[in-house]
């Protein structure tokens, strides 16, 4: 394990002499994919041709099958055969692990004949062609004995219980002081049910050689869906090689494996012929995870000046009786305002509905929605701008813990962004600034997402023609971990992007956690960083153990790696020379990675500051974006290019939050009403106008040997807050209720006599 | 999707005697409304028959002054061409609110008039509806109804239709043409091709099956300023909450009901000189909320009421 001491020495990332590191540098498979020749799980090419698969959803919410009548798909042209819970081949129960150290269980598809959400899969059909095998899926006749399902959450708060294993974090005397405080703000917001919405669907091809099977499916943790494929089938991890090169989306939702995985599987081994298997667009709404809604008590009392005294957030969100998930939205605001008496915790609502899961920024996307927009009903409260409030609230120490801050540049962030945004031409009274019938306000937020490094490696390998080839059973969700990857590989050791091959998401590689709460580049990158400094060394004593290299018997700590040569002073030769006379085999290091223990006594985390300008039609009650500009602090960036279009990407889905995107549970079926992408409304192009961001200068030397942190998640954080916030400046209604349609706009309006 | 037969004609009669001689049959144009719907086995065609290749991509000017727009006109080159912008500004503005531009590459004038409802419920066949499943019940009348109809809706069903193209022709009084299976060529007002939903929501328009539209026409631009207005979720690419448009003194709703809706009472009373927001709630004053689609009854009459004086002040959207 290595040590913050360790990683606080400069290192050829911290040195960036080849200027790789922090260059916006085009993504590594950006060509593969705009001519569409990256081929995603659904399109690889298996060793022969494939049957493809269909999956038939449930239609009630809660229950049993009573009933089930395949005869006529069976019969339907080129079908192949028809699975549900009466004949699908044995798979091992749910949960079950037969090797404990599994990183998941055993998750079997058509397992019984209970029912525990609407859309989950109860038959698959393989058929010749696609069509075919939907044409014949929609022929199964399926009873159902349907029972009580508890399905709406704002009528069931009451079901609210304590979640297993947690409670809730007080300190000081939050009731006590809140009584007392002189200014009091006592709000509650709600966020709704959300979709991850991913381009790409789930998707599986599945083939088998001997007891072997290789399946390519799109999936954010390699060894997750490994493991969980394995455990199913009850064969050894070893027999499963699972491969997912490209992925078009996940957000959260791909963390796990669904039922295409292991129907494909098994269906392949059945047929002896390649299956391919995807969800459709519908099924991804209805049978994936989703984000969960939250309704979110804040209570906040502060002094006139603003200082905070009591401070509690309170959130009940729900899940699926039979898949335990919290959305742990109150856990952000334990770290970001100082306040002597503090209450935060969580309660869990269970319904019969598909399972809550993560989503970009699990916790805190929901969480800040409701204390920042808190915050800027008590800095109006109080008269007092918000971004002053929040400064005046700084913490010195991490407040909760006490903990040192690694580095904190919420202020930084805070202030360059008013100064570059023109903050202060807002007017702090709403409703003042008039453009035709649109009303014009600009508000603000802070951002705060944790920074995480999980345990991972990695192995490099070099080869006589000089060519680096980096592999790990890591995976690239579309944020750019191939880019930057490339960059760490060819900057630590000194040569250009050209020279440098990436291989990812293959569970026969070294492992890594995979993409999800921003700790993907932190932990993939560091042990991708560790490799490569593992291959200096190795190359180092290569050299200078041959008689034959101009290298030879100098001492290693002088060795230097650049434009492709290895040197020390003016003694060098190329990579290539020295490999293939060397070692004409090539030469191959892994390298590993661990958080350390120093790491753990700083409160670690990325900042930002939120800013948004919109309009609001006085007509209609329409929003639309003017302007949004983001200011983060993110550790040391590693690709100007993709790390933007990370925090940008991740404002547009606050300005989708604010504003359109919520899933609504319909109470009398279960299911939901949005299940396509024109029902399901993420931001457009034109949603989106002058929209900025830009990062701090930051090195966290506390973080990992680069310095580097997440941005995968931080845009998100209080985005939306900023344009509701804008929204009530510009026009004095003030909504807490996302998203801000114009249904709920127009009542605000009227309800003031606009 | 069902599996079924299809083919290409190159002349109307063909294409029409093709539809007539296949029980089950449709045309395709654009196939942006029909291929989704068939995806879904919400639309269960026997046989297509694909009109693209129809002499009927022209738009002409008319003896009368008006122009005559070939069905197969795409929504995109409808709404670029110079007269429809120069004298038909409200159709321009109509259509390219509608959908994306990809969409409006492929979408048609003929299968956007046809286009079928937007109504949640009719697009999940595990979902009564007596659109889709005539005496099934209606899912939308208890339900997530933010965006069914608050005029001329029935117990049977509350959908909208959901064209915008529509709502500017029927403001601006325009005519379809058809060729009837019998070869015969029909005309038809546009405010007169949809019908109130009644017991038979299934049945949407007052065309025959089997007949092909073959062209719409537009009258004269009556004189005053144009307006279409459409009230969205988001600023592109989403369904209207409503929209209004406005040719002079001639006002149609969008997405409020059943068809694209002449505000009849509306111009009635700016002619007897109500104010524009009294004119927009003469025509509301039997609308109905279902639940959640009550706010359109004030967006529709602020909306129209903005729109009456902008247009009277010449300006347009
Ligand atoms: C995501 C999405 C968003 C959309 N948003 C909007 C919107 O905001 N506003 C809007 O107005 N529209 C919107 N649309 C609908 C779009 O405008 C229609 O799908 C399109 O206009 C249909 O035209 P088409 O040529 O593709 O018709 P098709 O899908 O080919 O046909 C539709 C129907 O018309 C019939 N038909 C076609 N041509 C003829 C003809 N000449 N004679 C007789 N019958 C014919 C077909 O048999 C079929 O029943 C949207 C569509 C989608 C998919
Ligand atoms: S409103 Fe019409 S289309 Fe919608 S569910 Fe009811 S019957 Fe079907």
């Amino acid at each position: 394990m290595s040590s913050v001491k360790d990683w606080a020495a400069p290192n050829p990332v911290t040195e960036n002499r080849g200027g790789i590191i922090g260059k916006g540098v085009d993504r590594y498979e950006g060509k593969l994919k705009v001519t569409g020749t990256a081929a995603y799980a659904y399109e690889v090419e298996p060793p022969s041709p494939p049957a493809y698969g269909y999956l038939l959803a449930a239609t009630i919410a809660k229950g049993r099958i009573t009933a089930i009548d395949t005869a006529a798909a069976e019969a339907s042209p080129g079908v192949k055969l028809v699975w549900t819970h009466l004949n699908v081949p044995k798979q091992a129960r749910r949960g079950e692990r037969i090797n404990p150290r599994s990183q998941r269980p055993s998750n079997p598809a058509l397992a019984g004949d209970r029912i525990e959400f609407f859309g989950q899969p109860v038959a698959f059909v393989a058929a010749d062609t696609w069509e075919n095998a939907r044409a014949a899926a929609n022929l199964i006749q399926v009873s159902y004995a349907a029972e009580p399902a508890v399905l709406d959450f704002r009528a069931s708060l009451e079901l609210a219980e304590m979640p297993h294993g947690e409670e809730d974090v007080l300190i000081g005397d939050f009731e006590g002081a809140y009584a007392k405080a002189p200014a009091q703000i006592d709000e509650t917001y709600f966020s709704p049910l959300q979709n991850h919405v991913q381009m790409e669907p789930c998707a599986t091809t599945a083939w088998w050689e001997g007891d072997k099977v290789t399946v390519h499916t799109s999936i954010q943790m390699v060894k997750g869906g490994q493991h969980s494929l394995a455990e199913t089938l009850a064969i050894p991890s070893e027999k499963v090689h699972l491969l997912t090169r490209y992925i078009g989306g996940g957000f959260g939702g791909k963390g796990q494996a669904y039922d295409d995985l292991v129907l494909a599987a098994l269906g392949a081994q059945a047929l002896g012929q390649p299956v391919k298997l995807a969800y459709t667009r519908q099924q991804m709404f209805q049978a994936t995870i989703h984000r969960p809604a939250v309704s979110m008590r804040v209570r906040l009392g502060a002094e006139p000046d603003g200082r905070l005294n009591a401070f509690a957030v309170e959130a009940v969100t729900h899940c699926a009786r039979s898949a335990p998930f919290v959305e742990h939205a109150a856990n952000f605001s334990r770290n970001l305002y100082a306040a002597p008496n503090r209450l935060t915790g969580h309660r869990l609502v269970k319904m019969d509905i598909p399972h809550a899961g993560a989503m970009r920024a699990p916790g805190e996307a929901p969480g800040m929605l409701s204390l920042e927009c808190a915050m800027d009903e008590l800095a109006e409260k109080l008269g007092i701008d918000p971004i002053e409030l929040r400064l005046r609230n700084e913490p010195d120490v991490d407040p909760e813990t006490g903990k040192p801050f690694s580095i904190r540049q919420l202020t930084e962030c805070l202030n360059t962004g008013a100064q570059r945004f023109g903050w202060n031409r807002r007017n702090p009274k709403p409703g003042q600034v008039r453009d035709g019938r649109w009303l014009v306000g600009m508000g603000m937020a802070a951002a705060i997402r944790g920074n995480f490094l999980l345990p991972a490696k990695a192995g490099v390998r070099i080869d006589g023609t000089g060519i680096i080839t980096l592999r790990q059973g890591m995976t690239d969700i579309g944020t750019g971990t191939y880019t930057i990857l490339a960059q760490i590989t060819a900057e630590t050791m000194g040569v250009t992007m050209d020279q440098v091959k990436i291989e990812l998401g293959d569970s026969e590689f070294p492992p890594a956690p995979g993409s999800g709460g921003q700790f993907g580049a932190a932990t993939a990158g560091s042990a991708a960083f560790e490799a490569n400094m593992n291959l200096r060394r190795a190359l180092a004593e290569l050299a200078i153990g041959d008689p034959n290299s101009p290298l030879y018997g100098g001492d290693p700590t002088y060795v230097t790696f650049g434009n492709g040569n290895i040197a020390i002073e003016n003694r060098s030769e190329s990579l290539a020379t020295l490999v293939s006379r060397a070692a004409p085999e090539g030469v191959y290091v892994e390298g590993a990675i661990s958080p350390a223990a120093d790491a753990r006594d700083y409160s670690q985390h990325t900042y930002g500051g939120h800013f948004a300008e919109v309009g609001v039609d006085t007509v209609t009650g329409e929003v639309r974006m003017r302007r949004m500009f983001g200011v983060f602090a993110a550790g040391r960036i590693l690709n100007a290019k993709t790390a933007k279009s990370q925090v940008t990407g991740g404002m547009i889905w606050g300005v989708g939050t604010a504003l359109t995107e919520a899933n609504v549970v319909d109470n009398r079926y279960g299911s939901f009403i949005n299940q396509d992408m024109s029902g399901y409304l993420v931001p457009t192009h034109a949603d989106i106008v002058d929209l900025d961001a830009i990062f701090l200068d930051e090195a966290d030397d506390k973080a990992n040997p680069m310095g580097i942190k997440g941005v995968g998640e931080l845009g998100i954080c209080g985005a939306g807050a900023a344009v509701a916030n804008a929204i009530y400046n510009a026009c004095g209604v003030r909504l807490r209720d996302f998203p801000m349609t114009p249904d709920k706009v127009l009542e605000g309006l009227m309800a003031k006599g606009l | 999707m069902r599996p079924f037969t299809y083919e290409r004609p190159t002349d109307v009669a063909a294409a029409v005697r093709a539809v007539a001689a296949t029980p089950g049959a449709k045309f395709l144009a654009g196939g942006t409304n029909l291929l989704d719907l068939m995806k879904l086995d919400i639309e269960q065609p026997t046989h297509l028959v694909d009109v693209n290749r129809l002499p009927l991509s022209g738009i002409e000017d008319t003896p009368q002054g008006g122009l005559r727009i070939g069905s197969m006109v795409s929504n995109s080159h409808l709404a670029a061409d110079a007269r429809v912008r120069s004298r038909y500004a409200v159709l321009t503005q109509a259509i390219v609110s509608g959908g994306s531009g990809q969409l409006r590459n492929k979408a048609t004038t003929g299968g956007n008039l046809l286009q079928r409802t937007r109504c949640a419920y009719f697009y999940d066949p595990s979902k009564p509806c007596n659109k889709r499943q005539p005496g099934s019940g209606c899912s939308a009348m208890e339900g997530l109804n933010r965006n069914s109809a608050i005029l001329g809706a029935s117990d049977a069903c509350i959908a909208t239709n959901p064209s915008d193209m529509a709502v500017a022709l029927t403001a601006l009084g325009a005519s379809l043409e058809a060729v009837t299976a019998d070869g015969a060529t029909r005309t038809l007002a546009v405010a007169d091709l949809h019908r109130l939903p009644g017991d038979t929501p299934h049945l949407e328009t007052n065309l025959a099956a089997g007949d092909l539209i073959t062209a719409v026409i537009l009258p004269p631009a009556p004189p005053g300023g144009q307006i279409y207005r459409k009230a969205r979720d988001r600023a592109s690419y989403a369904g209207g909450l409503a929209s209004v448009a406005v040719v002079g003194h001639q006002v149609a709703f969008g997405a409020v009901a059943h068809k694209p809706w002449r505000a009849e009472k509306t111009e009635a009373a700016l002619a007897a000189g109500a104010s524009a927001l009294e004119a927009a709630h003469a025509e509301l004053a039997g609308a109905h909320d279902n639940g959640k689609n009550g706010f359109k009854i004030a967006l529709v009459a602020r909306m129209t009421a903005d729109a009456l004086e902008q247009a009277s002040q010449g300006r347009g959207a």
